[in-house]
């Protein structure tokens, strides 16, 4: 794989040249080393620019626009970089439509570029015509339609800035094909200000006092940690004020790998599949702390009953945040950087040993009622938890774990094990299944040193199992493991538990995978057996090159703990 | 429920209404009238929204358009805190206006003659939707040809002037 570094300028500025060409060495200026897309009609004068640049931008052909924008969310989520994509107008955009708003509810930094047809053309129904801009709306944090060259360098400015700045997001930038053939003088200036846009809230002192007062006389501090905090590059600032305050953590499905999972203060994660202590004493603690999490309702549970006893504190950098969902009492608005920086300063060092330890108890119930069983199984059928088990032992926890969406997903966060930040990438708050392989790539393209597992369910694989195309084209050393239950796994346990097992549509046959892989050039292997399952890991992970490994499992399994729909957090179910 | 009026500042860019209506079709809330025009400051635009819905709901509103990146400000008042007024076109054939009653109704509602032509007239009326509605029913006897009312333009009472708002913003970047 090629990495290319670049060096930083201040102002670019180039004669004559077309828009096209300008939208290229607007790229470069913003450090954008790779992009991710698929040629088109109506975007051929950038890929004809982009053909003089080979050597300073990598351009990942994907199989489907849909693989592109995932591919480069993946690399964004790892690299903390923005992703950019490139895709042609019509279908090639109405393709980034689901990774735009995948994107968007779990806050990536995107920039798109769309091809759009001649300005003349624009409304007439034109060949590959659709209004992007209005598509793409409700899914972007940003978006514009440029008809000029002249305007193409603010609109890409504004994109880069907008993107990347404050509660980050996808934008996209429609560029009308005439205007990337015109000719301009190219003058760039990276934006750094709008005066419609507060990115990050100033800190506010008196917010600091009051959360501090709060957790200074806290007898059961409990904090919530999201995405946010790896957003802000904060884990290191959470771990001072964790261990400062000495309260237990736990995090979303997003705040996963936030904290190395053997920190002492580490209590697992939230929600609806989440660990058994966090959930209960969720409705236990007295002061409830979240860090850069929003809410989302596969956290909560019933918000009726949700923390009700608690004293609500919320750090957070999106004013529409607060309160949305949970009434909050001190709302600490800004980057979680400066706010746990700042909070740590007022806060007293203090111990709650024995809070603590009241969630080891809950733990041991879990361990000893679930966990176990689906870790070191004795049932003769595999389970996704003993595979999961396997690879975090064998990667030492160093990897970068990356799911699609589903059963295995639930499995993966619970008992995948992590010593760094931003190694999970997965689709949180859309739910998009066929996220993970292009996901996978990405990441592998973002972290090239670092080994990057995607764990990924027969159905969502057959989503997007194209890319497998574009993990052979980047030579992208990809370990993609196939949980094979020969269902859709998590809508049948909804079926099994609430719709009195009527198995309606979640039977999925599938492919011969290993062939596939094969058929693509990439080695593969199946597992059924326990006693073959660690060798053919260790192979997969010691194969120069992406492999996929299908592992046949227990067909009926269910992911528990699990807390019914409409339940409240402290109802969670074991069985 | 409560009847609110959002007042909206925003850059002039295009597609911007369209980004600020997906914020209440998003939340299946109803649009009651609506009006966008140049504000007080070069610029920048005020939409002038008003809908009937909770206090909870508006506020909830008014932060995701803030969220918007080329949104300046937003704000939520009751109808007790704005001053605010609908402007209504009446066409009437001129014939009829020899009605008996036509003049009468004209001087009740205080309405004026806008335009004048050999065969429609045209009345205006401005006042709270109520009253623009009352002088549309009383004028049904005479015969209404065409009828259009406009959204609600709203003046706040809170004194801050929308400048100090945006030298705010200058300084919160």
């Amino acid at each position: 794989m090629k990495t290319i570094t670049l060096e930083k300028k201040e102002q670019l500025q180039a004669l004559n040249v077309s828009g096209a060409e300008a939208i290229v060495k607007i790229l470069l200026e913003e450090q954008v080393a790779t992009i991710f897309g698929y040629p088109g009609g109506a975007i051929m004068p950038v890929y004809d620019a982009l053909y003089g640049y080979k050597d300073k931008i990598n351009h990942v052909l994907s199989r489907h626009e849909q693989g592109a924008i995932h591919a480069a969310q993946g690399y964004a989520r790892v690299s903390g970089k923005t992703g950019v994509c490139l895709a042609t107008s019509g279908p090639g955009a109405t393709n980034l439509i689901t990774g735009l708003a995948d994107a968007l509810i779990d806050s990536t930094p995107l920039v798109c570029i769309t091809g759009q047809v001649h300005s003349s053309l624009l409304g007439t129904d034109a060949f590959q015509e659709t209004d992007v801009v209005g598509i793409s709306m409700p899914v972007t944090k940003w978006n514009c339609q440029v008809t000029k060259a002249a305007d193409i360098p603010k609109a890409l400015a504004k994109a880069f800035y907008i993107a990347a700045s404050g509660r980050p997001g996808p934008v996209l930038v429609d560029i009308t094909k005439d205007a990337q053939f015109e000719l301009f003088d190219l003058l760039y200036t990276p934006c750094t200000y709008l005066r419609s846009y507060v990115p990050t809230p100033r800190l506010d002192n008196r917010q600091i006092e009051a959360a501090a007062a709060l957790i200074n006389k806290a007898k059961k501090p409990f904090v919530l940690v999201g995405q946010g905090v790896i957003l802000a590059n904060a884990e290191q600032e959470l771990k001072t004020f964790l261990e400062k305050i000495g309260a237990p953590a736990a995090w979303t499905v997003l705040g996963l790998s936030a904290m190395p999972t053997d920190h002492f203060l580490n209590v697992g994660m939230l929600g609806m599949h989440g660990n058994y202590a966090p959930n209960v004493k969720t409705n236990e603690c007295d002061v409830l702390i979240a860090v850069g999490m929003r809410f989302d309702d596969r956290v909560t549970g019933n918000l009726d009953y949700y923390a009700k006893q608690a004293k609500v504190i919320h750090l957070e950098i999106d004013p529409s945040e607060i309160g949305k969902n949970v009434a909050t009492d001190v709302a600490v608005l800004g980057d979680a950087k400066e706010s746990l920086k700042a909070l740590t300063t007022m806060v007293e060092a203090n111990d709650h040993n024995e809070w603590v330890q009241s969630f080891r108890a809950l733990e041991k119930v879990e361990n000893d009622k679930v966990m176990q069983a689906q870790l070191y199984p004795t049932q003769e059928q595999l389970s996704m938890a003993e595979v999961v088990r396997i690879v975090s032992e064998l990667t030492h926890q160093e990897a970068i774990l990356v799911t699609d969406v589903g059963q295995h997903q639930m499995v993966a966060s619970r008992y995948f094990k992590f010593n760094n930040s931003k190694s999970n990438v997965t689709s949180g708050g859309l739910g998009t299944m066929g996220f993970a392989l292009p996901a996978a790539l990405g990441a592998q393209i973002g972290q090239p040193e670092r080994t990057v597992v995607a764990f990924i369910g027969d159905g969502g694989f057959q989503m997007t199992l194209q890319e497998l195309g574009t993990i052979k084209q980047e030579n992208a050393q990809v370990k993609i493991i196939i949980l094979n239950n020969n269902f859709l796994g998590m809508v049948r346990q909804w079926q099994e538990l609430f719709f009195d097992k009527r198995y309606s549509e979640t039977e999925i046959s599938s492919p011969d995978y290993v062939q596939l892989s094969a058929a693509y050039g990439i080695a593969g292997k199946r597992v059924a057996m326990r006693d073959n399952l660690k060798a053919a890991i260790a192979e997969m992970l010691a194969h120069d090159g992406a492999y996929l490994l299908e592992v046949m499992v227990a067909k009926e399994g269910n992911v528990f703990p699990m807390i019914p729909t409409g339940a409240s957090v402290s109802d969670i179910r074991l069985v | 429920m409560k009847r609110y009026t959002i007042s909206i500042f925003t850059e002039n860019f295009i597609g911007l209404l369209n980004r600020v209506s997906i914020i209440f079709t998003r939340r299946h809330l109803n649009i009651e009238s609506i009006t966008a025009s140049e504000s007080e400051v070069k610029d920048v635009y005020r939409y002038t929204i008003v809908l009937t819905t909770t206090e909870e709901q508006v506020l909830k509103v008014v932060r995701q358009l803030e969220k918007i990146v080329d949104v300046l400000k937003a704000f939520y008042h009751t109808d007790e805190e704005t001053i605010f007024q609908e402007i209504a076109l009446y066409k009437i054939r001129t014939s009829s206006l020899s009605q008996s009653n036509a003049e009468q109704l004209v001087r009740k509602h205080n309405a004026r003659v806008l335009s004048l032509a050999e065969d429609f007239t045209v009345l205006e009326k401005t006042g709270y939707k109520e009253d623009t509605q009352a002088f549309l029913e009383d004028l049904a006897s005479v015969g209404v040809l065409e009828f259009a009312r406009s959204g609600r333009v709203a003046i706040t009472k809170p004194m801050k002037e929308l400048a100090a708002y945006l030298g705010e913003l200058e300084h919160l970047n």
